[in-house]
């Protein structure tokens, strides 16, 4: 599938509480979360952002809590994909299970600036930068998560399994 | 062949005689936690799947300590939940106000995680039972929910990082320090998808209380777990808790480790991790003067009654500054009281601090001490993000408790020499 959006770009080491920070986590509602997407760096960010925008980041995003609530955040914001440098562990895995795109991608901080339009192929891993022409490619994942992408998610990978 | 401790668990919960690093495996889990926050995420997922039952509901921990007792409408709804869920499916294990304390305080010190056990939760700070040489590691409310129908999770084997201590330790110098000192070596993603094995004479004369603080914030690496290997000062803590069989595994000494680390402890002194990242580590003597208005000790971090000795022993007699507020939070109810037996309370109080029931509240800028625009807090809690106690222009700066109450003494950061 093939994916268009318009950057946000983030530094290094962007935690779960910039991502949604911790008096918000009242609530298990998606959209609610989006309106407080990013706001430790950028109070405005949810208002600012557009449907289908991308986020593009450095070293370590999503580092610090489990709370779920931060790739929820994301997604409630209406962005379609992440992209970055490294990601932390829990954020990673929290991402898959809830259905966030996310891309490892060495490069990006430098290639890609804000407001560029990006183009991803998240079967091929191929990230374009539209605006400047710079290529990108995603470490590809391993067999077992590809598995749970297309089962839709942990929960569906699971049922389907106990099913099966 | 050779194994480290962290494979030798994962290995045995797996039904195989060895893995190694890199290998995506499905283990067995002995215990699944989730608190007020996370737990309301993992219970819709579980009701979704329509799952008639868990998959046993002795070992699932569901400990609401976020932001309990309840801080407003909305976290009392989400506790309602688990409340709900826990009679429905018959857990035993969940904690009402006045059993409830911080849940890595609290499951160690009732003996609900153990030595050989792999123990995820839904919470970062789940590593704190690698402590015990147990395989503890942090996930995500979706991860609880399939582990709650399976008893099963996924993860890749993690290689390990040998962090070796030896030396003699100052007198002030505690887990926190050797902790906060590792993470401002190695960075906060200098341990990323590995596993923190800290091993040496230091580690072995470690407390358990400073053993558990040092496994707590191998997040703050971005380790997926920190580990000791069991030895007789965990079967002395274990041994008249333990509520279930269990099993020590220690790593061979030829195990095959991806980098390997020494320090020599004679020469750290207390470190303070400034903001906005536990990387940011500076000596106590090399701080400068920087004015503080609050005072945060406790924390799945340092809230266990060893940390309260220590603040105690540093506050005996003062009183703190007019401009600072101290508040102190026992981590379960049992270290509440033995405080309160040992005179603790009273010289908290003696020193105008107050003292809280147990909860995680500032640490996370629930409530019971949020911090306003440009304030500043020492804490002995975990993170020091940008606005995690409160306004993002406030700080926070992580130390251990002697620090803490010599800096609530003085008015600003301060080693407890200077007092």
């Amino acid at each position: 599938m093939k994916i268009e959006g318009k950057v946000w770009k983030f530094g290094n080491n962007i935690d779960t509480d910039v991502i949604i920070p911790a008096p918000y986590l009242v609530t298990t509602d998606m959209e609610e979360l989006g309106r407080h997407c990013m706001e430790g760096a950028d109070a405005a960010f949810a208002e600012k952002v557009g449907q289908g925008d991308m986020i593009v980041a450095g070293r370590n995003f999503g580092c610090g809590s489990s709370r779920e609530h931060a790739p929820m955040a994301i997604r409630g914001a209406g962005i379609s994909c992440v992209i970055a440098e490294s990601f932390a562990r829990i954020f990673f895995r929290n991402a898959f299970n809830m259905g966030l795109a996310i891309l490892e991608a060495p490069g990006v901080v430098q290639g890609i600036h804000e407001g560029d339009l990006v183009s991803v192929n998240q079967d091929t891993g191929e990230i374009m930068d539209l605006t400047n022409g710079e290529r990108f490619l995603a470490n590809s994942l391993p067999p077992f998560m590809q598995e749970l992408i297309q089962a839709g998610g942990l929960m569906s990978y699971v049922m389907q399994k106990r099913q099966g | 062949m050779p194994q480290t401790i962290t494979e030798k668990i994962l290995a045995a919960h797996a039904g195989r005689d060895t893995v190694v690093p890199g290998e995506l495996i499905s283990v067995r889990i002995d215990m699944a936690l989730a608190n007020d926050i996370t737990a309301p995420i993992a219970i819709d997922q579980f009701e979704k799947s329509h799952t008639e039952s868990v998959f046993d509901p002795e070992r699932i921990a569901l400990v609401p300590d976020h932001f309990v007792p309840n801080k407003d409408v909305q976290s009392a709804i989400q506790v309602q939940a688990m409340r709900t869920f826990a009679r429905k499916y018959h857990i035993r294990h969940f904690f009402e106000l006045g059993e409830m304390g911080i849940e890595h305080a609290l499951l160690p010190e009732l003996g609900l995680t153990l030595p050989g056990d792999v123990v995820i939760g839904a919470d970062s700070h789940t590593c704190t039972y690698g402590a015990l040489g147990a395989f503890a590691t942090g996930v995500g409310s979706t991860d609880v929910a399939a582990a709650m129908i399976t008893g099963e999770i996924w993860f890749k084997v993690p290689e390990s990082i040998k962090f070796t201590y030896h030396g003699k330790l100052g007198k002030w110098v505690t887990g926190k320090d050797l902790i906060l000192y590792t993470i401002g070596d190695i960075g906060v993603d200098g341990a990323t998808y590995r596993a923190m094995e800290f091993t040496g004479d230091v580690i072995n004369d470690l407390s358990m209380a400073g053993r558990m603080t040092m496994a707590n914030m191998a997040i703050e690496a971005g380790a997926k777990n920190g580990i000791i290997c069991p030895d007789q000062v965990t079967l002395d803590y274990i041994k008249p808790r333990a509520q279930r069989p269990f099993e020590c595994y220690v790593s061979d000494p030829d195990a095959v480790y991806a980098e390997a680390r020494t320090y020599d402890v004679s020469g750290i002194e207390p470190q303070v991790a400034f903001p906005y990242l536990p990387d940011n580590t500076r000596g106590i003597s090399t701080v400068g003067t920087v004015p503080i208005d609050q005072v945060v000790i406790g924390s799945c971090t340092n809230g266990r009654i060893e940390d309260l000795r220590l603040a105690a022993s540093v506050l005996t007699g003062q009183t703190i500054h007019k401009h600072v507020r101290l508040i102190i939070i026992p981590a379960t109810p049992n270290i509440y009281r033995q405080a309160m037996t040992e005179g603790l309370l009273e010289v908290f109080l003696a020193a105008r601090g107050i003292v809280s029931p147990p909860t995680c509240g500032p640490c996370l800028g629930g409530y019971m001490g949020v911090l306003g625009p440009g304030e500043r807090a020492v804490s002995t809690t975990n993170r020091n993000f940008v606005g995690r106690m409160g306004h993002p222009s406030s700080e926070v700066y992580l130390a251990n408790p002697a620090v803490a109450a010599a800096s609530a003494i003085l008015g600003r950061i301060a080693g407890p020499e200077e007092v």
